[in-house]
């Protein structure tokens, strides 16, 4: 059965076995590695992706329910939000292994997407599934607030 | 690695001890120069992808290698060879910015790559003639090193304009990698080639560190492009035509083995290419890792437990403990402990409980193997590549000199992969070969595979007894540690000089409190289940035990926690230094309030000194939040201060963590955690504020990868103990503090 979807703003195909998980689609089939592998079980957030710009874990997602859905991952993702996540993570040169972090970026940019300028609290809950081995939480939470506030000075 | 047993390495190797393992190795990892770089498939890890595309569509720069260290390009990019494994210590950034800072380069013009496996080049010198990075050695090995390359690199770029421009060499400056003299002028890419034709300079001349310009200051780090932006190539990311994914099924139980297996309905599975029994388990070779691994699932295997390890923890630690009623091997042995003990006023005594742990790495282990007939192609991440190199040979019977390792970055590692027997690239390495090379292969571990593959902390029990005299001091200390051997039967069993391996007691034979009977002695159970360095090493229990203990002890005798240290550690200015910082930076002796608390604890480990204040709350249903953490380090000179506060920051969050609710146990000899659902790493709601404060001490630069962690522990028990009045010492925490 061939599968349609949108990934990275293409029309893309596959003939995988239709309950290959999406990361795998993603990284062995598209050959975009950029989106990690870390658990296989929705706990560790390595693999999110947006799916219709939603926070999703692709390491559990069959490939069979992305059928017609649109699929960004941190190799196309380009919005005003995940501009300024990716520049906040440089500046405050948050990355130590740097193998956590596409999926930290990911939700810390659907968080912005949603939430302009979140509360600790909010990003506790928003990032509370993205673990990183190296603690680099301290960090990622400064960037987050970091870029709500250089997006809200552009909007300003 | 241990920082007692790297020098002992050290000392060992230069005396020519253990000469023979150590001859091996070298002659495996010395695999001849690397000449020229073009064909490197190292290049430019740093560099971000889109500069990565546009040189591969742009004509390629020429390359200059000016030593082993430093190739100039005539872009004016800057390469440093970096000889050691990132796992996100920053030796991308640290290592560079001290070629940097001698070359007088600009930060912009630097890029890195990752040096080849050989050992006569690039060992790491803490280790004698291995290629590794452990230890927290990274900088302190490379330092001088690296100096002397950047400065004899810069002397020949003078000597070259010198020549080209019939001036004297002492008219000419350098700055922001350009050389001027009156109104010539020329960058490094322009001299590059002339001066490799230059005579390096013996002795080159090194900077004052009153000169430097770069060293000291935050640099931002050069891996953070990459890492931002997917682009980063991971061994997990490593593609090759062809290529089939490798997952094995290997026994549930540890020393296990296979007694037979049907394949059949693993074969049936559309995409699984080949089954293949190894000396590890059973490997199925698919398409995909999905197919692999779910192929994995129906192979049918009868097992033979009849040498595996069989216990459960509690018959573990039930063994330890018979043990410590015995004598152990003697570590330390200052005046008399049992004598001062026996004729105490009082005496004060615990016992401690540490689990194994894991050190699981986000990125699972993770190796890619090319078997030729006569040549060994390995992508992974290895903190010890020319041990691999030789434990390749041997599954093969390849010439060392034709495997070739190509060192990735790692998604994580904290000592993981740095395995005597090179567990997962051996394990590539033979399915490889059992397959005769017809695929390229990458073996991936699930995390369940990563999780209960061993190579754990080692379980660890501590009794520890003070003795307090007449007059309320402390006079006798009496520690016994048992806890499994890391070196013992390994390729690295040379760092042991005497029956009790360093590692075990590492960071309690050097208690720095002033007491006059001081005893420590060390137990070796064995067990079945294969233990390693995991960050830090012993100092991870060691620094517990020893730090909550004197805590213990002090609120015993009615004194201030802080001040009997600061009392007692008058000999030990560095330890001082950072303890009174630390201290003073969290406010120290300022009310609280209640249901909140406040530890302290300070430990020397790697030749780093590091002393941490935390601050907790409990709250009456027995909830804990750590709220936050005040870190003083003295790491010497701090060359990249923000990595350094980096590395206290990942290195206290994975402390931590551990403390808090990190366990392996095992049921009849089955791992009962398998991945994250049940070994519950932090999260960053629990992630407390972290304050660094690096305290200078104008001494070389040592380890800052593995000293944040082993204060970290203690101190939160300490400050638990400060809310609660009571002490924990069973680890992991969380499971204490509703007992
Ligand atoms: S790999 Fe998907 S959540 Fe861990
Ligand atoms: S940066 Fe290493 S796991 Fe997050």
């Amino acid at each position: 059965m061939t599968i349609e979807f949108q990934f990275n703003g293409k029309t893309v195909r596959t003939d995988a076995p239709t309950d290959k998980p999406l990361l795998w689609v993603i990284r062995e089939d598209l050959g975009a590695t950029g989106t990690k592998f870390g658990c296989g079980i929705a706990q560790c957030g390595a693999c999110t992706i947006h799916l219709d710009g939603s926070p999703t874990r692709s390491c559990v997602l069959p490939i069979a329910a992305v059928a017609g859905r649109s699929v960004t991952t941190v190799e196309g993702v380009d919005s005003k939000a995940a501009m300024a996540i990716r520049k906040a993570w440089r500046e405050l040169d948050v990355v130590q292994c740097g193998y956590c972090q596409s999926g930290q970026m990911m939700s810390a940019t659907a968080l912005l997407e949603g939430n302009p300028s979140p509360s600790d609290d909010d990003i506790d809950n928003a990032m509370g599934g993205n673990l990183c081995r190296c603690a680099t939480y301290h960090r990622i939470r400064a960037a987050i607030h970091q870029a709500a506030e250089d997006l809200s000075g552009e909007t300003a | 690695m241990s920082g007692v047993t790297e020098k002992k390495l050290a000392a060992q190797v230069s005396q020519g001890l253990n000469r023979r393992k150590f001859l091996q190795v070298s002659a495996l990892g010395g695999a001849g120069f690397l000449i020229g770089c073009s064909e490197s498939d190292t290049a430019a890890p740093s560099a971000p992808s889109a500069e990565a595309e546009a040189v591969a569509t742009s004509p390629a720069p020429v390359e200059t290698e000016l030593n082993a260290f430093v190739k100039i390009q005539s872009d004016d990019t800057v390469t440093v060879v970096v000889k050691h494994l990132d796992k996100g210590q920053g030796v991308t950034t640290g290592l560079p910015a001290i070629v940097a800072e001698e070359l007088d380069a600009s930060w912009s013009q630097m890029r890195t790559e990752f040096a080849p496996a050989d050992a006569n080049r690039y060992a790491n010198l803490a280790f004698g003639v291995v290629q590794g990075t452990g230890g927290s050695t990274s900088i302190a090995n490379s330092w001088e090193q690296l100096r002397l390359a950047a400065a004899g690199a810069r002397a020949m770029l003078v000597q070259a304009a010198a020549a080209q421009w019939g001036v004297a060499a002492d008219t000419i400056s350098v700055a922001d990698g350009r050389l001027t003299s009156g109104d010539k002028s020329a960058s490094f890419g322009e001299l590059a080639s002339a001066a490799a034709e230059q005579t390096p300079p013996e002795q080159p001349v090194l900077k004052d560190r009153s000169e430097f310009k770069l060293l000291g200051t935050n640099l931002p780090r050069l891996d953070s492009a990459g890492k931002t932006d997917g682009s980063t190539e991971f061994t997990i990311d490593v593609q090759r035509p062809g290529m089939l994914m490798a997952v094995v099924a290997r026994p549930p139980r540890f020393g296990g083995k296979v007694a037979s297996f049907d394949a059949t309905e693993a074969l049936a599975v559309p995409g699984v290419a080949r089954v293949v029994e190894i000396p590890r388990g059973v490997a199925v070779l698919a398409d995909s890792y999905f197919t692999a691994n779910k192929a994995r699932g129906m192979l049918d295997i009868q097992w033979n437990f009849d040498e595996a390890e069989n216990r459960s923890t509690a018959e573990l630690e039930a063994d330890f403990k018979a043990m410590m009623d015995q004598p152990g091997l003697e570590a330390r042995n200052d005046g008399d402990a049992e004598a001062a003990l026996a004729s105490a006023a009082q005496t004060i005594e615990q016992e401690f409980h540490f689990p194994f742990l894991a050190h699981a790495t986000m990125e699972p282990m993770d190796c890619v193997v090319e078997l030729g007939a006569e040549s060994c192609d390995i992508w992974t991440a290895s903190q010890i590549p020319t041990l691999d190199v030789g434990t390749t040979a041997a599954i093969t019977g390849l010439d060392p000199a034709n495997i070739k390792i190509h060192t990735r970055f790692a998604g994580g590692s904290f000592g993981r992969r740095a395995v005597p027997d090179s567990d997962f690239v051996a394990e590539a390495v033979m399915i490889a070969k059992a397959i005769d090379g017809e695929s390229p292969v990458k073996l991936h571990w699930s995390r369940e595979d990563d999780m209960t593959a061993g190579r754990y902390r080692p379980m660890a029990v501590h009794r520890v007894r003070a003795g307090l005299d007449e007059d309320g001091k402390i006079s006798a200390w009496h520690h016994q540690v048992a806890s499994l051997s890391i070196l013992t039967g390994t390729a690295f069993a040379a760092m042991m000089t005497s029956e009790l391996d360093p590692s075990v007691v590492e960071g309690t034979t050097d208690l720095p409190y002033a007491i006059p009977n001081i005893r420590v002695d060390g137990y070796q159970p064995q067990t079945g289940v294969p233990v390693l360095w995991w960050r830090s090493v012993g100092h991870t229990h060691n620094a517990y035990a020893v730090e909550v203990f004197f805590d213990q002890v002090a609120r015993t005798m009615g004194r201030d926690p802080y001040e009997l240290r600061r009392e007692m550690l008058t000999d030990h200015p560095r330890h001082l230094a950072v303890l009174n910082k630390a201290a003073e930076e969290a406010g120290w002796g300022t009310d609280l309030g209640p249901g909140r608390g406040r530890g302290i604890a300070v430990h020397e480990s790697f030749n780093s000194f590091v002393a941490e204040v935390i601050e907790v709350t409990m709250s009456e249903s027995g909830d804990l939040s750590i709220d936050r953490v005040v870190c003083a380090v003295d790491c010497g000179f701090a060359l990249t201060p923000d990595v350094v506060k980096a590395q206290m920051e990942g290195g206290i969050g994975y402390g931590l963590s551990s403390a808090l609710r990190e366990a392996i146990t095992l049921t009849n000899g089955e791992v009962d955690q398998k991945n994250f659902d049940r070994y519950r790493p932090l999260r960053i709601n629990e992630m407390p504020k972290v304050e660094v404060h690096i305290v200078n001490s104008g001494e070389p630069p040592t380890g800052v990868g593995e000293p944040g962690t082993p204060p970290s522990a203690p101190a939160l028990a300490n400050a638990i103990a400060d809310a609660t009045g009571r002490y924990i010492s069973r680890l992991p925490i969380a499971d204490q503090l509703k007992a």
